[in-house]
C-alpha cells in the first residue's frame, strides 16, 4: 500500500534521480560556452585579474592537486635539483625547444600576488615569478595553424597523466606566466617544482604543475579523453574555467 | 473582474490578477531557485567552511564550518562537484536574464510602479499595525482592491526582486576569478563574495519557506491557479 509519506519520498527521490540523470545533458554543458562568451564581451580579453601586495599573502598556501608526483623518473631530476630536467616545447611550432630551468630564468621576468581560487571555493593568495608563456611561444614560433596550448605535466591520478590546456587568448595574457618561483623561494614540490602555469583568471586546476611539456595543437582531439585536460576528462569539470 | 459560481454554489468574483509574462517569470524562477539551492549546497560541500576577506583555505580562521548537507538536499544527489556547477552554471543564467527580462518589461508594462510601488502611507507605523493584524486573522487582501498587493507583500517582493536576487547574482559573478576585480572587492574579498553568496541563499530559503506557507494559508488552490491562469477567486469575506 503506498501511504502519502512513501509517496512524497518517493516522488522527491525520483525527482533527484531524474535530476542525476539529466547532470551531463548537452543543453546543461552548454552553459559554460555561454559564460566564456558573455565573461569575455564583458570583461574583455586582456583584463586584469586583481593583483596583491605583499602583506595581503596567505600566512599559509595550501598545496592543491597532487602533492608530490613521486614517479622514479620524477624523484630522480628532484633529486639533482631539476638540474638534468628540460622543458620541451614542441607541437605545431617553427623552432621546438629544449629549455632548462637556467634558461628559464634567464628569460625577462613577470613576478605578480595573485589569488588561486580553487574550483571547491577555498582561496590562497601567493606571489608567483616566472617568464610569460607568450615569450615562451614567441622563441619557439607558434605557427598560424596552433589553437590550444597544452601542458604536459609529470604527475599521474590513479595512473593517468596530468595534463592542461588553454587557448590563445589566455596563452598570451600578460599575466599568464610559467613560475618557477613562488613568494620568492624555488618552487617546491609541493606546489609543482620544476615549472607550473599560472593562468590567473580561470580556477586551480587549470594551473597545471610539474610541466615537462608544452605542445601547440590546432584540437584538443585525440589528448587524453579530447576535452583538454585531466579533470575535464575524467570528471566532467568546465574546460572553460573563469567562472 | 468577473462575476460566477463558486464551487459551493455561492457568487464569487474573480479578478486578472497575474500577466502571463509574470505567470511565466514566476514559474521560471520557481524552478531555477529549486536547483540553484540544492547545486549550490553541493558545491559547498566540496569545502564547507566560510571565510572573511581574500583569501581563505584549510588553515585559515573560518567563521563558519557546517557539516556536509546530505544527498536529499542536493543536487546531484551523490558527491559530485562537477555535476553540481553544470546545473547550477546553467541555471544561474535562467536566474540573471530572467530578471533582467521581468524588470525591463515589469517597467515597460508598469506592473512594477503599479503593483511594487511602496507609498509613504503604507510605511506609517499604523497601517503597518493594521497590515500586520490582519496578517494574523489571516486576511491578506483589502476587499476594496483585491488586486492589490499588501505593504508586506510589496516590500518582501521587492525586496527580493531588487535587492536579495540582484545580491545572489553579483555575489555569484564575485567568486568568479573571471570576472571583473572589482566585484570581488565591492564585498571585500573573493571569500566574503562567497559567505554573502551564501547567507543570501539561506535569505532566499527563508522566503521560500515564508511565501509557500502564506499560499497554503491564503488557500493554495486559489493562489497557485491564479498564478497558473491569471485568475484569482475574491476570497469571501467574514462579517
Amino acid at each position: 500500500m503506498i501511504t502519502r509519506r512513501t509517496l512524497l519520498v518517493g516522488t522527491g527521490a525520483s525527482l533527484l534521480a531524474g535530476c542525476d540523470s539529466l547532470t551531463d545533458s548537452p543543453a546543461l554543458l552548454r552553459a559554460e560556452d555561454a559564460h566564456r562568451f558573455l565573461q569575455r564581451s564583458v570583461t574583455g580579453r586582456a583584463a586584469l585579474a586583481r593583483q596583491f601586495r605583499p602583506e595581503q599573502r596567505s600566512p599559509i598556501f595550501r598545496v592543491n592537486g597532487t602533492g608530490n608526483p613521486n614517479t622514479p623518473e620524477y624523484n630522480a631530476l628532484a633529486a639533482n635539483r631539476f638540474a638534468e630536467w628540460r622543458l620541451r616545447v614542441d607541437g605545431l611550432v617553427a623552432r621546438p625547444l629544449s629549455l632548462s630551468l637556467a634558461q628559464i630564468q634567464s628569460l625577462p621576468q613577470r613576478a605578480q600576488i595573485t589569488r588561486h581560487d580553487c574550483v571547491e571555493g577555498w582561496s590562497a593568495i601567493g606571489k608567483w615569478q616566472g617568464p610569460r608563456l607568450e615569450t615562451v611561444l614567441q622563441l619557439a614560433g607558434i605557427r598560424d595553424s596552433a589553437r590550444y596550448i597544452v601542458f604536459h605535466c609529470a604527475d599521474r591520478f590513479g595512473g593517468t597523466p596530468y595534463y592542461e590546456s588553454v587557448d590563445l587568448i589566455d596563452a598570451f595574457h600578460p599575466q599568464t606566466i610559467l613560475a618557477w618561483a613562488m613568494n620568492d623561494a624555488t618552487l617546491s614540490v609541493g606546489h609543482g617544482a620544476p615549472l607550473r602555469l599560472r593562468v590567473e583568471r580561470q580556477l586551480g586546476y587549470k594551473q597545471a604543475k610539474y610541466v615537462m611539456r608544452i605542445e601547440a595543437v590546432a584540437s584538443l582531439a585525440g589528448i587524453g579523453a579530447g576535452k583538454g585536460g585531466y579533470w575535464e576528462d575524467s570528471n566532467g569539470y568546465e574546460w572553460y574555467a573563469g567562472i | 473582474m468577473r462575476y460566477g459560481d463558486a464551487m459551493d454554489g455561492s457568487q464569487s468574483r474573480t479578478v486578472y490578477r497575474h500577466r502571463l509574462f509574470t505567470r511565466v517569470w514566476h514559474w521560471l524562477n520557481a524552478l531555477a531557485i529549486l536547483v540553484l539551492i540544492p547545486s549550490g549546497l553541493m558545491i559547498f560541500n566540496a569545502h564547507p567552511r566560510l571565510y572573511w576577506g581574500h583569501y581563505g583555505a584549510n588553515f585559515d580562521h573560518a567563521w563558519l564550518e557546517l557539516p556536509r548537507f546530505p544527498g536529499w538536499a542536493t543536487i546531484p544527489s551523490h558527491y559530485s562537484l562537477a555535476g553540481a556547477r553544470h546545473w547550477h552554471l546553467f541555471f544561474a543564467l535562467v536566474l540573471g536574464f530572467g530578471l533582467l527580462a521581468y524588470v525591463i518589461v515589469g517597467l515597460i508594462n508598469r506592473h512594477i510602479q503599479r503593483d511594487l510601488r511602496i507609498r509613504r502611507r503604507e510605511l506609517a507605523p499604523r497601517a503597518l499595525w493594521t497590515d500586520f493584524k490582519a496578517h494574523l486573522a489571516l486576511r491578506f487582501h483589502d476587499s476594496e482592491h483585491p488586486r492589490a498587493y499588501n505593504i508586506f507583500q510589496k516590500l518582501s517582493y521587492a525586496g527580493i526582486v531588487f535587492g536579495l536576487i540582484p545580491l545572489l547574482i553579483v555575489s555569484g559573478l564575485a567568486i568568479s576569478p573571471g570576472m571583473w576585480p572589482w566585484l570581488a572587492d565591492l564585498f571585500g574579498g573573493r571569500q566574503s563574495a562567497r559567505s554573502v553568496h551564501f547567507l543570501a541563499m539561506a535569505g532566499m530559503t527563508l522566503f521560500v519557506v515564508v511565501h509557500l506557507t502564506l499560499v497554503i494559508l491564503a488557500g493554495p488552490i486559489n493562489e497557485v491557479r491564479a498564478m497558473v491562469t491569471g485568475w484569482w477567486r475574491v476570497p469571501e469575506e467574514d462579517r
